[in-house]
């Protein structure tokens, strides 16, 4: 079986319907699979549930498929860097599930193995409790989150081989390897595509059996909040 | 003479003890960086998965794939490591960082914290600011003592929303320090030229005056 797609549009052919559930990796805008949500949105698919730390900014990343209102609900931690995401919201036009961002994390990673629930002390005694399951373990109150799993995992990682083996690059990480596990179809992103054998198998991230699709994209890149400091001048 | 943010953020460095791996939280709590002692060796964890975090590049150094939990560029270290998401709240959730540094809205008497909503406005999320309180060993809140409407941030009961139920092990604030213990909240430091009695004043919460209470002199 080919892993290696030409773009992010033919590596999306045949996976996209209406009411789908894409996991969309990336925190902010790092690690972002750019190439695979313009793809996204130039399919016109609507009523997205999308799984995402974030909800990109306005006109880049995930901005992209809300300023088309493509999606019907977000589930992340941290969204609002955006006046789009803000105006659906307050008007009713887009659902939102706030997860605790390890929680978030945790419930990919268990979707992805196959572990339908587990039981957490983050959120206990908050919002976030409500309506959940309580249990106490060794004197200590804890609450039943359950595992997710998406239609799709668009994902970004730096290098792969033709096997689907990943390296991601720093903080690019993220939310990535676990949102390989958790699609049902993974389609992997990469910055370059190496020969087979020249990765140190030792040194992979996510091995190639998580993912299923993968391009080369081109990256821009784009930087939330560019913070530097001066070099002290002789 | 109350203390400034950057007064309160050279105070919070005393909390910080050689070898521990700290997770510092947006806002005044990233100051606290400028002040690690030259003798103690810490480690500042990113929740978006980094340890050993560094300071901002130099211009020509800034890479989009490094950036800290605030989405600012960083840099990073020679003891830094890289990891997933999941696996960085593995080190917050499962007890391996030894403290966390962040602000609130809310404090109560009984170390419940309120950071992540106001009802009635837009709500950005809580990020990983639940795990953070649910999970490190050490919580140490830094606030202004009252809000702007000159309202006490320390409170018999949050009113706001909970971030996390009696979790708070100390707060540091413009007026003083104070320590949550099982027999409620205790002042324990004053800032330079505050008395007893304007604390008194500005606090809703209950609290006792410990019997060795440190009064700061001015810098």
């Amino acid at each position: 079986m080919k892993k290696v797609f030409p773009d992010a549009k033919a590596a999306l052919d045949g996976l996209v319907f209406d009411g789908m559930t894409v996991m969309s990796g990336g925190f902010g805008l790092c690690g972002i699979p750019e190439n695979s949500i313009a793809a996204l949105h130039a399919t016109g698919v609507k009523d997205l549930t999308v799984i995402s730390n974030n909800c990109g900014v306005d006109g880049f990343g995930l901005g992209v498929l809300l300023d088309a209102k493509q999606i019907k609900k977000m589930v992340s931690s941290y969204v609002g860097e955006n006046k789009e995401f803000e105006r659906q919201y307050l008007a009713g036009e887009l659902e939102l599930e706030f997860n605790p961002q390890g929680t978030l994390a945790e419930r990919i990673r268990a979707g992805g193995a196959g572990i339908p629930g587990f039981y957490t002390k983050t959120g206990v005694g908050t919002l976030i409790a409500e309506g959940k399951e309580a249990r106490q373990f060794n004197g200590e109150t804890y609450i039943l989150e359950t595992g997710l799993t998406a239609d799709v995992s668009i994902i970004k990682a730096w290098k792969a081989d033709p096997q689907g083996n990943l390296i991601f690059r720093k903080t690019a990480r993220n939310f990535n390897p676990m949102m390989a596990t958790a699609g049902k179809v993974t389609i992997a992103e990469v910055e370059e595509i190496v020969e087979l054998g020249s990765f140190d198998p030792d040194h992979i991230h996510t091995p190639g059996i998580f993912v299923q699709r993968l391009f080369v994209g081109s990256f821009e890149k784009r930087i939330e909040q560019r913070t530097v400091r001066q070099r002290e001048t002789a | 003479m109350a203390w400034s943010r950057d007064e309160m953020a050279r105070r919070a460095a005393l909390e910080l003890e050689d070898g521990f791996y700290v997770n510092l939280g947006i806002g005044i709590p990233t100051l606290v960086a400028n002040y690690i002692p030259e003798n103690i060796d810490v480690t500042l964890q990113s929740e978006n998965g980094m340890l050993g975090m560094g300071p901002f590049p130099f211009d020509d150094e800034v890479d989009a794939d490094l950036i800290n939990a605030g989405k600012q560029t960083i840099t990073e270290l020679r003891r830094t490591s890289y990891f997933s998401s999941a696996d960085s709240f593995a080190m917050i959730r499962g007890g391996h960082i030894d403290l966390s540094i962040l602000g609130a809205m809310e404090v109560s008497e009984s170390g419940d914290i309120a950071n992540w909503m106001i009802p009635g406005k837009l709500v950005k999320g809580m990020g990983g600011a639940m795990d953070l309180v649910a999970g490190v060993k050490r919580v140490v809140v830094i606030m202004d003592h009252a809000n702007k409407a000159g309202q006490s941030k320390l409170l018999k009961a949050c009113s706001l929303p909970l971030t996390g139920q009696a979790c708070v092990d100390r707060i540091i604030t413009t007026l003083g320090v104070f320590d949550v213990t099982p027999d409620g909240l205790v002042l324990i430091e004053l800032a330079p030229e505050v008395s007893l009695d304007l604390v008194a004043q500005q606090t809703e919460a209950k609290y006792s005056v410990s019997d060795t209470l440190l009064k700061h002199e001015a810098a």
